[in-house]
């Protein structure tokens, strides 16, 4: 295990440093102290390296992460987990806005609540929020898995496209183009796995499924008051 | 973006420190807000004595000036604290209408920062560590005060375009985000008597949060009008006597952390800025929900 102290060393070079390591590199344990809500903490990572923060952490962390396996000790400020490709990032504490956004694959558990725009644009993400989460989230999510163990804001989402979106609290409304479906064998199967693998103690039967209607993929005349 | 920090101290041990813990907090913010910086503190509160915050481009002149005549007024020596190009000015409250007039209409190149019984407000343009040394805030001590960093977005860099702005006694707020009807409602207090000195559109928030006070409304009431009729992105964080209140817009996409121990309530645009307070790792961290008013009094 090595041990960066960010009170100590830039953060340059600590991104620069855990960018270098490469899949045949020895070190694959890493430490990350006194993180002080720094901006920009593990971003770019692109091998399977096993990292931990210990604190909270500002703007940005674990933006376009592959492969690696990062856990916060703390909160995540806004933009957490932007852009993942792969790997897995784990919040123990709370997450701010547009968490996971545009996330392109990978598991992106938040273990307290997210705020608003949660997996906004999301694009193959998972997301595994076990707390609550904030207004506008998943908005125009094209696929990937959205789970709220607690409940969810305004607009869950709104004008979203391919993305399921899995329940288990009240939502307070759903956005446009946005309904509950049925919850079928093959949607028990992807959110047991997906609650299983994010430690949450769960049941999938619990849950309900929202996704699209998809009334609003193409401009329709009639629709015009929806937008 | 702007950067924004508060602290409101439960603990009155503390109350020695809150200039340097505040001119830290604000310092952290410079990147959001590097062109001007302003802080109010509450501090001192007397009874029968008002404060009057001025500043001047000219301070040797000008208070020296306003010292002779106040003194030819009332027969009595005031106090007169110079800091840099600020002053506080200490009067008994029974003359306060007569020295505002004699302040507004024989000094025409002093503004009035703010008037109460405990604010003082000090802000300038400027890097905020300069700034805050100008005004050595850091020695400041005080039961609760409020920063702000500015990146100009609504009207010019400016001593008066800086933040917090003060529109009713012992009142102030800063901001982060901008108002998009500061125009049509600016007009609309104007007529009701409240007149805003800038251009800015948070001093046009500030003085509807005056405005509806003064019609009986409590400070978290004030804020609750304030989502239906203030349009725009908005942090806002409000100071009066005897306390502070947040209020972030229905869309939230400006940031705002909160932080709570037994000794103080920590308000800052992101979590780095109140990293160094005493016990924040034990604190209850949380960000404030959208359109929600929180606030807290002593």
């Amino acid at each position: 295990m090595e041990t960066i102290d960010l009170t100590k060393s830039s953060l340059r070079d600590l991104n620069e440093l855990l960018q270098r390591q490469s899949e045949i590199a020895n070190q694959k344990q890493w430490e990350i102290i006194n993180p002080k809500g720094a901006h920009a903490v593990a971003v770019g990572l692109n091998a399977s390296l096993e990292l931990s923060v210990k604190g909270s952490t500002g703007y940005y962390c674990a933006g376009m992460n592959q492969k690696a396996n990062i856990k916060v000790y703390g909160s995540a400020g806004p933009g957490v987990c932007e852009n993942m490709m792969s790997g897995c990032v784990t919040i123990e504490g709370d997450a701010s806005q547009y968490a996971g956004a545009t996330g392109q694959g990978g598991l992106l558990v938040i273990k307290g609540n997210a705020a608003s725009r949660c997996g906004i644009s999301m694009k193959g993400i998972d997301i595994v929020v076990h707390g609550n989460i904030g207004h506008m989230s998943a908005f125009m999510g094209q696929s990937g898995n959205l789970v709220v163990l607690g409940d969810t804001g305004d607009a869950l989402g709104d004008s979203i496209y391919e993305a399921r979106l899995f329940v288990r609290g009240n939502v307070k409304s759903l956005g446009a183009d946005c309904v509950e479906k049925e919850m079928r064998s093959e949607h028990l199967n992807i959110l047991q796995d997906l609650l299983n693998r994010s430690n949450a103690n769960a049941d999938a039967k619990e849950f309900k499924r929202y996704g699209s209607a998809r009334k609003l993929y193409n401009f329709d005349i009639d629709n015009a008051g929806n937008y | 973006m702007c950067g924004i920090v508060g602290l409101f101290l439960k603990d009155k041990s503390l109350e020695t420190a809150l200039g340097e813990m505040l001119t830290q907090m604000l310092i952290t913010m410079s990147d959001r807000g590097p062109d001007s910086a302003g802080i109010a503190i509450y501090k001192n509160p007397t009874n029968s004595f008002t404060k009057i915050t001025v500043q001047s481009s000219q301070p040797q002149i000008d208070f020296k000036n306003i010292k002779t005549e106040l003194d030819n007024f009332s027969n009595q020596k005031l106090e007169i604290i110079t800091i840099d190009t600020h002053a506080i000015i200490t009067i008994e409250t029974k003359y306060l209408n007569n020295i505002k007039e004699i302040l507004t209409t024989s000094f025409h190149n002093i503004r009035i920062m703010s008037i109460g019984d405990s604010i003082e407000i000090y802000k300038e343009v400027g890097l905020p560590e300069t700034v805050a040394n100008r005004f050595d805030i850091s020695k400041m001590s005080g039961s609760h005060g409020i920063g702000h960093t500015r990146m100009a977005t609504e009207s010019a860099v400016t001593t008066m375009g800086a933040h917090p702005f003060s529109t009713g006694n012992d009142q102030c707020l800063v901001h982060n985000g901008s108002l998009s009807n500061h125009n049509s409602l600016r007009r609309k207090l104007l007529k009701e008597g409240i007149k805003c000195e800038t251009d800015n559109d948070t001093e046009v928030a500030a003085a509807y949060l005056t405005y509806k006070m003064n019609d009986g409304y409590n400070l978290g009431d004030a804020l609750k009008a304030g989502i239906t009729e203030l349009d725009g992105f908005y942090t806002f964080l409000v100071g009066t006597k005897s306390g502070f209140g947040v209020l972030r817009d229905p869309i939230a996409c400006k940031p705002a952390v909160l932080a709570e121990t037994e000794q103080y309530v920590a308000f800052g645009s992101e979590y780095r800025a109140l990293v160094n307070l005493p016990n924040i790792d034990i604190a209850k961290v949380w960000e404030p929900e959208p359109a929600t008013v929180y606030f807290w009094e002593h």
